[in-house]
């Protein structure tokens, strides 16, 4: 499934998509970064509450298709900026990380 | 060895704004070579912890990279107050990181893990109160 239609399907907010076609395979939850890293896979939607700017970069090298900040966790404007930039998918949604697992299992 | 092409980066200390951006740079030229994404993802992966650590431990440094026929290879030098005890640094979950940086999500103490678990040879070399250099080759 792709990132917009996964957003379209589960009503996720799209904070910004510069790359709506990317194919989501799997996905990972997790706040520490050095976790996301070594345990996220290529493709997965990166499930997490972590906000601040350096989860661009984390995003980027782990090569998920996009991250999902639930909870109704929002970015800062230049968090925002830069994941444009970098080509980096941010969606967003009030669910908490656990509701979003139950909802898109078996969709990705 | 006289034709390996060699990348070099100057690595901020203390800088969150940038931190990561030399191996987000070190990703996109490895991707315009062709390389294997399963290859681009482990040299990504070990050079972003070693870059990160020597943001919050070290003050910066600088990082090399170098690309030969047969691997790839990252050295990360720093001038900061060096690692006591590597072996015990190499544990996962060992961590001197403060408060501060742990609230953006470091400080997991699997940063060396990674580098280690992500590249092929990896050696540390480190002097109390003179600076770290790490090597990495991660095969291509
Ligand atoms: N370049 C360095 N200079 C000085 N100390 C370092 C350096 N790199 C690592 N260390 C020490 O080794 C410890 C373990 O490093 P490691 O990268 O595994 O974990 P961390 O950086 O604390 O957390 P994480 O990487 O999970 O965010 C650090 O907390 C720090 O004490
Ligand atoms: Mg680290």
């Amino acid at each position: 499934m792709t990132v917009e239609s996964l957003a379209e399907e589960f009503g996720f907010k799209v904070l910004t998509m510069p790359s709506p076609e990317r194919e989501i395979c799997g996905a990972y939850i997790g706040d520490l970064l050095s976790w996301v890293m070594g345990k996220a896979e290529s493709d997965n939607l990166w499930i997490t509450i972590m906000s601040n700017l350096n989860i661009v970069a984390v995003a980027t090298l782990a090569d998920v298709s996009s991250v999902l900040l639930c909870e109704g966790v929002l970015l800062d404007d230049e968090v925002l900026a830069l994941a444009e930039s970098k080509g980096v998918n941010v969606l967003a949604t009030d669910y908490s990380a656990y509701e979003v697992a139950k909802i898109i299992s078996g969709a990705v | 060895m006289s034709d390996k092409l060699v990348f070099r980066f100057d690595v901020q200390g203390d800088d969150f704004t940038s931190a990561g951006q030399a191996s987000v740079q070190v990703k996109k030229n490895l991707r315009q070579l062709g390389f294997d994404t399963e290859v681009i993802k482990r040299v990504s992966i070990a050079m972003y912890e070693g870059e990160i650590n020597m943001v919050i431990h070290a003050g910066g440094g600088t990082a090399e990279v170098s690309v030969t026929e047969k691997y790839i290879e990252i050295i990360l030098e720093d001038k900061g107050p060096g690692i006591e005890d590597i072996e015990k640094a190499m544990q996962a979950g060992y961590s001197t990181a403060p408060d501060s940086i742990r609230s953006l999500g470091f400080g997991a103490g699997m940063g060396l893990p990674n580098m280690k678990k992500n590249s092929d040879s990896m050696e540390i070399e480190s002097k109390l109160g003179e600076g770290t250099r790490i090597v990495m080759k991660v095969n291509i």
